[in-house]
Parts: C-alpha cells; structure tokens; sequence
C-alpha cells in the first residue's frame, strides 16, 4: 500500500477514535440549532433572514474545534519525526490531514447544517444548495485550518493562536457560501456567488497545501 | 557483501556519514561547539556524556531534524555526496524516545504504518516481529506495552524497513538483559551488513564500538 493510503487511513481512524472529536463538533453544531431559535423568539420570519449567515457561523466556528489536534498530537509524541524519515514531501503530509479533517469531520458537519437550517426556518428548496455550500466551505476550513495549525506547531495555547491566524480566513467562504443562499432566496442566481465559494476553496487548499508544508519545515529547525 | 546480506541494504551502496565542525544551540544553550566526527561503512559510535549534554539533539541534527548553529553533516554513497533530505527520507532510522506509537491503535497497526511509511512491506515485518520476540503483542493497544516491549516494538522498524545509518537514543534503556544481549547481536548484524550506528547510551553497547563524549568542549 502505498505510503499516502497509510497515512490517509490512519488518520481518519485516529480522528474517529481519538476521543470523538468529530462528534463533539456535530454536537456543538446541533446544540445551535436548538439554542438559537430558543433564545431569538417566536418571530420565524426574522430568524429565517438570519439563517444563512447563521448556519455559516456555527459551520466555521465548529470547524476549528479540532483544529488544535491535527498536528499538536504528532508534534508531541514524536510522529512529526517519524513522517519527516517517509518519501512524502512535507505538501504531501499537509494535503493528507487536511484531506482526512474534511472526510472525518467537513462532511459530517456538512450534513448536519440541514437540520440546523429546518431549525432556523431556512426554506426546505434551500436546502440542497446549503449543503453543497457548506460541503466546499467545510474543504475551504480545513485546508486553511491545516494551514494554522501547521504554523502554531510547538506554540502554547496554540488553539487560540490556530483561531486568530484562521479566523480571518475562513471569511471569504462565509460571505459567498452565505451569499449565494441569500441570492437564491431573493430569487436571483446563486451561480456567482457559487462560482467565487468554488474559487476561494481553490485557493484556501493550494495556499493551505503550501504554506502548512513550511509551517512544517520550520518545525524542524 | 554476500547474498544474504544483499537483502539488507538493498538498492543502496554503503554510506559514510561525516560531521564536519558541528554545532548546535538550544534556545540560549550552545550545547556543543566544533563537533568532527566520521563514521565508515560497519562502525558503531557510543555517543556519551552528561544528560542534557546535546547527545539527542546532536542525533536529531544528524537527521536533519534540527538545524545545526555551524558545521555540516554529510552522507557519502560510494564516494559520492547524497542530498540531506535524500538521506533523511530513504537511507537513515531515527529511533529517539518519543516512539510515535497512539497509545489507543493495536502493536500491529502501529508498526504496519510505521513500516510502511519507511518503505518497507509485510515480509519485512513478519521477520522483525520473530526477531524482537513480538508475536504474543501485536493484538494489544500499545498502551497495554511495557516499556521495554515498546521499545522492541520500535525498534521492529529498523529490521522491518531497512535503512544502512540507524540514530539511536538511548536504545536499550528499558530493555531486560536478554533482549539487550539480542539487540546486541541485531546490531552486530546491521554493522556486518555495512550499516553505520550512533547511538546515545549511558551504558556501554553489548557491541564494539568507539566512543564520542559530548559536550566537553562547550
């Protein structure tokens, strides 16, 4: 088997086992969807206008809450080390977790934004395009996340510092996955707004690849 | 080298490692300064001195896990310089005291993915895990492990993905009088097969080898 299905699979099993971290982050998911339309009021109207951005909110903010694993857990009990002596280049070692972060937890979380949105009083013909957008934002988050938490190796408190460098980030995603839920409810095309949440979730995993491979090298100086 | 040792290092000829002027720096620390050391094809180094004297940081520096504050350390194969990285990724072992083992995943998941990420394949580890007497383990969470079968369980990668330089820090430290005197001879094994070894130690190794003092120069 080659060495990228190896490390792809452990890690997805590591991510499964090590403490239900992607289940923790589903449950703070849900937890939204029953503490906001409590706490906002009976006004559905007014809730289901807020929805789209909401619903992004919960999905980028769940998205960093494993973040501080990804490479913290390796960097300390000396697995960095081991990857560092294997043929895969340090973009190959990034790809794969930011790959295997998506499929344990992008997804899944993914698929809960739809009982959230009902929750919200999003419109049920909103929501297949809710979860497609929230499928690539959720690739956007992760390749990004791989990226700050690449770059917070070794550092104290590194989830906060992983939330800082991230957060800024994880912007662009939230604007056009939200936008193109608002267009398609005013009744215009969401394709644009499709088009750039396509574009930025390009970019969030050629950048993440990259430079989450020197925050990787420089864990080794 | 006969046929059976052929096995052993294959596709890769026989490497000299040099250090040449080396020095490295923890934090405010410079631990050792001026370092010059060359290892032929089939020697083994005791790298001693104090704790904290720089000898794992000297064996990760080696592996091109740390960079040295001065000096170089070259690998030669057959007379000819090899990339840095080349050397990390395909010709060296660091076997160092954070094993990378998930103390949640079975002996035998660990080392299948610790093998194979080296480079080697199920034969190699069936013939490590006889070597290293592991066949009773391999079901159990690492977790479960003493610390010295951990320790044989780490070292089943050396034998399972062979690669000629092995770094090793401090090797034998957990392990009982029998398997220090079998890892004894699986060392004497790699060196007769024209592998190079350094290895930190407190004890001396069950095996000839010169002697490196670390840190009396800082």
């Amino acid at each position: 088997m080659s060495a990228a299905l190896l490390l792809l699979r452990r890690e997805m099993a590591l991510s499964w086992n090590g403490g239900g971290g992607p289940l923790l982050a589903c449950g703070f998911l849900l937890s939204l969807a029953v503490i906001v339309p409590l706490g906002a009021g009976p006004r559905l109207d007014q809730l289901a206008n807020l929805a789209p951005g909401l619903v992004w909110l919960a999905l980028s903010l769940a998205s960093l809450l494993t973040l501080e694993r990804l490479f913290e857990r390796d960097f300390e009990d000396g697995t960095l080390d081991l990857l560092a002596l294997g043929r895969l280049p340090d973009e190959g070692v990034v790809a794969l977790k930011a790959l295997a972060h998506w499929l344990t937890l992008g997804l899944p979380l993914a698929a809960m934004t739809l009982p959230v949105g009902i929750s919200l009083g999003l419109a049920p013909s909103q929501l297949p395009l809710l979860a497609l957008t929230a499928a690539i934002g959720a690739l956007a988050f992760s390749a990004t996340g791989a990226l700050g938490a690449a770059l917070a190796i070794g550092a104290r408190k590194g989830g906060l510092l992983i939330a800082v460098i991230v957060l800024p980030l994880f912007l662009p995603p939230v604007i056009f996955g939200a936008g193109a839920l608002v267009a398609q409810a005013e009744g215009r095309s969401p394709a644009p707004a499709l088009a750039l949440l396509f574009a930025c979730a390009l970019v969030a995993v050629v950048i993440g690849v990259l430079a989450g491979a020197a925050g990787l090298r420089g864990s080794r100086t | 080298m006969d046929i059976e040792s052929g096995s052993q290092n294959a596709g890769a000829g026989m490497i000299r490692l040099t250090l040449d002027g080396l020095a490295v720096r923890r934090g405010e620390r410079r631990l050792f300064d001026g370092l010059n050391l060359t290892v032929s094809p089939g020697e083994a180094v005791a790298l001693t001195g104090a704790n904290g004297a720089g000898k794992s940081s000297l064996l990760r520096a080696i592996a091109g896990l740390l960079t040295p504050e001065a000096g170089v350390v070259r690998f030669e194969q057959d007379g000819e310089g090899l990339d840095p990285e080349v050397a990390r990724t395909r010709h060296l072992h660091l076997i160092g005291h954070q094993d990378g083992f998930r103390s949640g995943r079975t002996a035998r998941e660990e080392l299948a993915f610790q093998v194979g990420w080296c480079g080697g394949g199920p034969d190699g580890i069936d013939v490590a895990v006889r070597a290293l007497g592991l066949e009773g383990l391999m079901d159990l969470e690492v977790r479960r492990l003493s610390a010295g079968q951990r320790r044989r369980l780490a070292l089943a990668r050396l034998l399972a993905a062979p690669r000629p330089v092995w770094l090793l820090d401090e090797p034998l430290s957990p392990l009982d009088a029998r398997w220090r005197a079998e890892v004894g001879r699986l060392m004497q094994a790699h060196l007769t097969d024209g592998g190079i070894l350094l290895a930190a130690v407190h004890d001396p190794l069950p095996i000839p080898a010169r002697t490196c003092e670390i840190g009396g120069t800082a």
